[in-house]
């Protein structure tokens, strides 16, 4: 036996992140061929009852780190627990969700340990000689390369979500949980959570969903996109926005899909009004299936999605929601 | 209050990027370099800061070969004082933990109450060294703000960051690194005296000796990319065609489900 793969896997609210399971998938293959441990590691308090989620994905072992202090995250009280758990426990690789918590908390535990690290990353496999390898996508897509780690005694990455296909769940697998309580003291933590304001409570954020709508100038106004709300509503998406309706003011900037915006890889993704600049499809071009309705047939957008529709969005999206309503409710 | 922004020169947004025949690298001749958009709203939260507390320094701080002058002397003409340029060849093939270790050796020289880095470059996208950064300079954090306000006393700061569904407000004491979000603020744009002072300010080069850093670039880097290739072309739309907009709509709802079975 290795030293152990270990699947950091968040969770928010005492419910486990999906990329955790679908890098516990991913790792399972790896974890098989190299005769190593497979390891999910949860931190968090009042989370016991997560414990037995990752087996049936393919943990051989599970963590559970628990303490009153990591009730919230912050880096400083997570980066001390679980690099303490690191350093006794000496796993080779740690994967991470390249999710806003995941893509902070594995800088700083590379850092601190001295784990070579990969961002985002949408690959996981070995080479010929059994080594790790792992692809990502850099200058906002336009190039892939894999990455080796010659120099790090820990490889470290953060996967990008909806991007690895988690395995079917097998509730036969058993694993050997472990509680964990970390030596944390109140003055571990540098900085203090003033407030957490919600803004889309209930709402699949944009980087997990699964379908996208999103809107760009042709939009033309922001009380519009209730028309991609009704539409989301529907088919059970989020709406995302191009640069253009954020910074008219339509939408939050946390809705922006792009460059400067949130990456994301649903299965669907419909843009309405947005005309596909390079920098908006740095954020959405690991899409599995891209739509665009755009009224200008010469709209870049066409030039590189799977469907396209060139007609008046207005006309189009109203229609295009009641037949996909209809066909929901057969 | 004196501020470091740690800047990186990039390939512009636009640019096409190329990959070697033998895919061990990129190709970048030829091409537009610009200032990392994330870098240019820590120098406009920076000289806003400086600006506010009607005193202070802004400097900038940059690892990166020669051509990145160009960008440290926008920077300048963007307002910032002075700037250290980390230029070596001894810098070369490091990763994000090579290049936070050299521009921490060189922080720990220098006065400062903040550290502003972009959320990430945009073009190795790993979004990684402010975090590093922090790490080796045994500093708190905050990633991916998009509001700073500095607490009367200058001993802490309550930031705004990107989470999740919503948003966090943190207070850290200072100094501390900040990593900047799209929506912090609007960089300013360098004015024509602007550019003619930024001739003149101090640009420090500084070599990996000077920081008595003995393992750099690809020896002190603990990940390497190879293999660089183009991501897969996407081919052309097929158009739904129809008589009406609303003939479309329904011919759309139906490929989805059937065809590309989405639905
Ligand atoms: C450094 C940098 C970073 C950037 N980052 C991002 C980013 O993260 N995300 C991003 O999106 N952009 C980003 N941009 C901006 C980007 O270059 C484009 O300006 C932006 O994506 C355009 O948004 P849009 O497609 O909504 O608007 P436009 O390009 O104006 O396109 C609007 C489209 O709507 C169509 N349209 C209008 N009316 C109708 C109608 N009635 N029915 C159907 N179609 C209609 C038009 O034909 C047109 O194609 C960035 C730019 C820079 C320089
Ligand atoms: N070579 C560099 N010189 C100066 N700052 C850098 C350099 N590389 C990265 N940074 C800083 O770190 C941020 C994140 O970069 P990265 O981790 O490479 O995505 C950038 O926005 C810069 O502020």
């Amino acid at each position: 036996m290795g030293k152990g793969i270990w699947v950091f896997a968040e969770q928010a609210e005492g419910k486990v992140r999906k990329v955790t399971f679908e890098m516990l998938s991913a790792a399972r293959k790896i974890a098989d061929a190299k005769g190593e441990q497979l390891c999910a590691v949860c931190l968090g308090k009042d989370i016991a009852g997560l414990a037995d989620s990752f087996a049936p994905y393919g943990a051989d072992m599970v963590y559970m780190v628990t303490h009153d202090l990591l009730a919230q995250y912050t880096t400083d009280g997570y980066a001390k627990a679980l690099c303490d758990l690191i350093t006794k426990e000496q796993p080779s690789v740690i994967l991470f969700g390249a999710t806003v918590l995941g893509r902070d908390l594995s800088a700083k535990v590379a850092a601190r340990v001295g784990a070579g690290l990969a961002s985002d990353c949408v690959d996981i496999k070995l080479d010929g000689s059994g080594n790790i390898t792992i692809r990502r996508p850099m200058y906002a897509g336009k190039v892939y390369a894999d990455v080796i780690f010659p120099n790090a005694s820990i490889i470290a990455a953060s996967m990008r979500p909806n991007v690895l296909v988690p395995g079917a769940p097998d509730a036969s697998r058993k694993a050997e949980v472990v509680t964990v309580t970390p030596e944390l003291s109140a003055t571990d933590i540098r900085v203090k959570v003033k407030e957490v304001v919600k803004t889309a409570a209930g709402k699949v954020d944009l980087t997990e969903a699964e379908r996208i709508v999103s809107g760009g100038r042709g939009m033309k106004a922001a009380e519009n996109f209730k028309m991609l709300e009704e539409l989301a509503e529907v088919i059970g998406a989020t709406v995302g926005a191009s640069r253009a309706a954020v910074d008219a003011g339509w939408r939050p900037q946390s809705d922006q899909v792009g460059q400067t915006g949130k990456v994301v890889s649903p299965n669907l993704y419909i843009a309405c009004g947005i005309s596909g600049s390079i920098q908006h499809y740095a954020g959405m071009g690991t899409s599995k299936v891209i739509v665009a309705i755009n009224k200008d047939s010469e709209a870049p957008i066409f030039s590189k999605c799977d469907y396209g529709v060139v007609d008046d969005l207005f006309k189009v999206v109203p229609v295009f929601t009641a037949e996909l309503k209809k066909m929901m409710a057969e | 209050m004196n501020s470091i922004v740690c800047l990186k020169q990039v390939p512009d947004t636009e640019a096409q990027i190329r990959v070697k025949p033998d895919g061990s690298d990129v190709v970048l001749d030829g091409v537009k370099f610009i200032i990392n958009p994330y870098d240019e709203f820590g120098i406009e939260e920076a000289l806003r800061l400086k600006e506010k507390a009607g005193s202070g320094k802004v400097t900038l701080v940059c690892l990166g070969p020669a051509r990145c002058v160009e960008a440290i002397r926008t920077g300048l003409a963007m307002g910032a004082d002075d700037a250290f340029h980390l230029d070596d060849p001894a810098f070369e093939g490091g990763d994000a933990i090579a290049t936070a270790k050299a521009l921490a050796e060189q922080i720990k020289k220098m006065q400062y109450d903040i550290i502003f880095c972009g959320k990430q470059a945009i073009d190795d996208d790993q979004g990684q060294v402010g975090v590093a950064l922090a790490e080796f300079l045994n500093l708190p954090h905050a990633c991916l703000v998009t509001k700073v306000e500095i607490a009367p006393d200058k001993k802490s700061c309550t930031v705004n960051r990107q989470i999740v569904g919503g948003e966090e407000v943190i207070e850290l004491p200072l100094p501390c690194v900040i990593t900047t979000q799209k929506g912090l603020n609007e960089p300013r744009y360098a004015s024509l005296p602007g550019i003619m002072k930024a001739k003149k300010k101090p640009l420090v080069s500084v070599k990996a000796a000077d920081l008595g850093l003995t393992e750099t670039g690809t020896a002190a880097a603990k990940t390497k990319g190879v293999n660089f290739s183009l991501p897969p072309a996407r081919t052309a739309a097929k158009l739904i065609q129809g008589e009406s907009p609303e003939e479309k709509a329904v011919k759309l709802a139906k490929v989805l489900r059937e065809e590309a079975k989405v639905i």
